[in-house]
């Protein structure tokens, strides 16, 4: 163990991961990366195009820019961020390697996604697939975007497979022991995944696949929408939770803490397998078709999510003070001055954690079946999850690659590259108070999100958004830089920063010694799924037998972009 | 100062537990209290036949008592129909609306009035122009090349 940059402790390997491994979790990040940078370019020609002060050339469609930023940003960059890390952590706590199967099985899920990706991309830069990352029928894109949506989609369950063989191999090795805490928590997050992605995949390989092929001639457009967001709202838990691993488990390591509690990020998570699902019906308070107890009943299971979060934030925060006051702290408040705010690994998530406060209590907002009324398809949403998504979220993911690619290079995490991975969260959280305050204030006066530069022929209410449409724009352009600099710290990372004399240990935290083993049955996990099976059941069956069966005809397919 | 954190986590999660029960006895009192809900219905229609399906065949408003009106509304690429009106202040105004083509959003900016229009489905919803002034009403859902025009003008004129 030595000192690290500024303050933060910076464990050398005992274990190092073998090449196989190391070439299978650096060709997800790699494809996170280009993604990312594809996502950006889109976003920032988007917010200066709402702005009215600077015309695109007419070739760029805004709505297929939208289409990209979406796709790009909301699957792929996610999912390949999340399978690498979850890959990683789950194959250092479960003995360091994968099997050679386990291996295998992880890179058959790579080239599904990959393929996916080409389709898409393919599909999306041909303009014959803008129809945005929700796709809603019956607006038709060609056959290979739906094609390649359920290959990214599908392809991702591969790699679930390799976090649960490698979880059940170690429980068989140590059939007493609670499992290690990061390979719980990859295997609560895939479950959570294997069941949000089933109401998706249903709906593109008996739906819209079928349908986009001419197949079939019309689409029941309510009941598609519904199997949609039976998967939309989870997603955003899935891209939650590697963030809370990263919180929970990486970051004690690093602030010379423990983790807190063996029980609470456990029951956390287990929470979320079970208040995730069964609440997709808070995306649709404004549907026809369904009857509005059955929306009050999911806005009512959405706020359970109210518990995990608050505990989240319990135990994080007691994690720091404890790390704190472990170096000497005594008053009040003094821990604060222990933690090493100069490392951007540390900084980037504690930021986003501040973000996530205003972007949870929006969240609840949207939730507020009656509320929702005011914000629902205005630009206050993606305001809403600029903060939660592309703030807590991103913040997250960008300290883990500043451990992630050290580690797997070899190479040294240098001073310099922390001074421009501060620079990064600087540039990251101005760009999005601008923007999404913009975004959130423009929400309240009425704009509508997914709309190109418009002033609705002069009408009144428009004179209202000119100031903040312009602050939205300017965000942008911050954001952009920040993730131009945090290519650059990448690519440095990647070939040009120092050899490390010794690899760089990729940080998992200890339990305190005080905290008590988990309960076993937070282990049982056919238990959990079964539970969630039937809130599932009780919250869905009854909307989903009605959309299929009132309807009196499908929708014939249009291309209207 | 030593930190009993067990106590403090007790009673932390008293306070969230709290938090969740008054939100949830909220929306609850507003839903079930004063009967507000989003807009619902359970009325399918055939979408290919939206313009020969009573009462889309002639869309437009209705009075249907005193000062409260039904607004018959096809939304669909890239204008709603009918277009501009004008009403009274102090209108009940009954909205029924559905989409021959794609899905599409009304909305009525500094109103409560957020419906969504999917094709297959009639929505309802029903709002009370208090103020007089001119309302916008905008597509809030993405549905083509030429969303970013669809739109129609209401005037709420004074009596």
């Amino acid at each position: 163990m030595n000192r690290g940059d500024d303050g933060a402790t910076i464990h050398t390997a005992e274990h190092e991961f073998p090449l196989p491994e190391r070439r299978l979790f650096l060709a997800h990040f790699i494809i996170a990366f280009f993604a990312l940078f594809l996502g950006a370019v889109a976003g920032l020609l988007q917010g200066i195009s709402r702005t009215g002060l600077i015309v695109l050339p007419a070739a760029i469609g805004y709505y297929q820019l939208l289409t990209l930023h979406g796709i790009m940003l909301a699957y792929v960059f996610t999912t390949f961020t999340i399978v690498g890390f979850l890959l990683l952590g789950t194959a250092k706590t479960t003995g360091g390697t994968f099997t050679p199967p386990e291996r295998r099985l992880a890179w058959g899920g790579y080239v599904l996604m990959l393929a996916g990706v080409a389709l898409d991309a393919v599909a999306i830069l041909t303009n014959e697939a803008t129809v945005l990352y929700t796709f809603y029928p019956p607006m038709r894109a060609m056959p290979i975007f739906y094609i390649g949506v359920f290959l990214v989609l599908f392809g991702s369950w591969l790699p679930g497979g390799t976090i649960f063989a490698a979880y059940r191999r170690w429980k068989k090795a140590h059939p007493d022991a609670p499992s290690p805490l990061f390979a719980y928590m990859s295997v609560a997050t895939y479950i959570l995944w294997l069941i949000a992605t089933l109401g998706v995949l249903f709906e593109l390989a008996f739906m819209l696949i079928p349908w986009s092929l001419g197949w079939m001639k019309t689409i029941n457009v309510g009941a598609a929408r519904t199997f949609f967001w039976f998967f939309g709202h989870p997603v955003v838990y899935f891209w939650l939770l590697p963030a809370y691993i990263y919180w929970y488990v990486n970051i004690p390591r690093m602030i010379k803490g423990k983790i807190f509690s063996n029980l609470l990020p456990r029951l956390t998570f287990v929470l979320f397998i079970l208040y995730s699902i069964p609440v997709g019906l808070h995306h649709q308070f404004g549907d026809p078709g369904i009857e509005p107890i059955w929306k009050f009943i999911q806005a009512t299971l959405t706020f359970f999510v109210v518990i995990p979060t608050l505990l989240t934030a319990f135990a994080v925060i007691a994690m720091f003070e404890e790390a704190g006051r472990g170096q000497g702290a005594t008053r009040p408040f003094e821990w604060i001055k222990k933690l090493p705010w100069k490392d951007a690994r540390f900084l980037a998530p504690v930021v986003g954690m501040l973000f996530f406060i205003p972007g949870g209590a929006g969240g609840i907002i949207n939730a507020s079946y009656q509320l929702n009324q005011v914000v629902h398809n205005t630009l206050w949403l993606p305001g809403h999850f600029h903060l939660t998504l592309a703030t807590t979220v991103i913040l997250t993911y960008i300290a883990i690659t500043f451990w992630a690619i050290p580690s797997l290079t070899g190479r040294t995490y240098t001073p310099q590259a922390n001074r421009a991975a501060n620079l990064v969260v600087v540039l990251w959280s101005t760009g999005m108070l601008f923007m999404s305050t913009a975004m959130h204030v423009l929400g309240v006066l009425g704009e509508p999100r997914r709309t190109a530069y418009t002033d609705y022929a002069g009408a009144d209410v428009v004179e209202s958004w000119v100031f903040w449409r312009a602050l939205m724009g300017s965000g942008a352009v911050f954001l952009f830089l920040g993730i131009v600099v945090y290519l650059g710290v990448i690519v440095y990372l990647m070939m040009y920063a120092p050899q490390a004399e010794r690899v760089v240990e990729f940080p998992i935290g200890d339990v305190r010694d005080k905290a008590p083993p988990p309960p076993p049955i937070l282990e049982r996990w056919g238990l959990w799924v079964a539970i969630v099976g039937a809130l599932i059941l009780i919250a869905y069956t009854w909307p989903i037998v009605e959309l299929l069966t009132q309807t009196k005809n499908g929708a014939p397919p249009l291309r209207s972009w | 100062m030593r930190l009993d954190l067990p106590r403090l986590e007790a009673l932390w999660l008293k306070i969230s537990i709290g938090t969740l029960a008054s939100f949830l006895l909220i929306i609850g009192i507003m839903a079930f209290g004063f009967h507000l809900h989003p807009a619902s219905s359970r009325y399918a229609i055939d979408p290919t036949r939206v313009n020969e399906t009573p009462p889309f065949d002639q869309p437009g408003l209705y009075a249907i008592g005193p000062n409260e009106y039904r607004a018959v509304i096809i939304a669909k690429l890239f204008t709603f129909i009918p277009s501009d009106l004008t009403i009274p202040k102090g209108a009940t105004v009954h909205f029924m609306i559905t989409s021959p083509d794609v899905i599409h959003g009304l909305s009525i900016p500094g109103t409560n009035v957020n419906i969504m229009v999917i094709p297959g489905q009639v929505n309802t919803f029903t709002y009370t122009f208090k103020r007089a002034g001119e309302y916008l009403l905008l597509c809030n859902e993405y549905c083509g090349a030429g969303h970013q025009m669809m739109m129609a003008k209401w005037t709420v004129k004074e009596e």
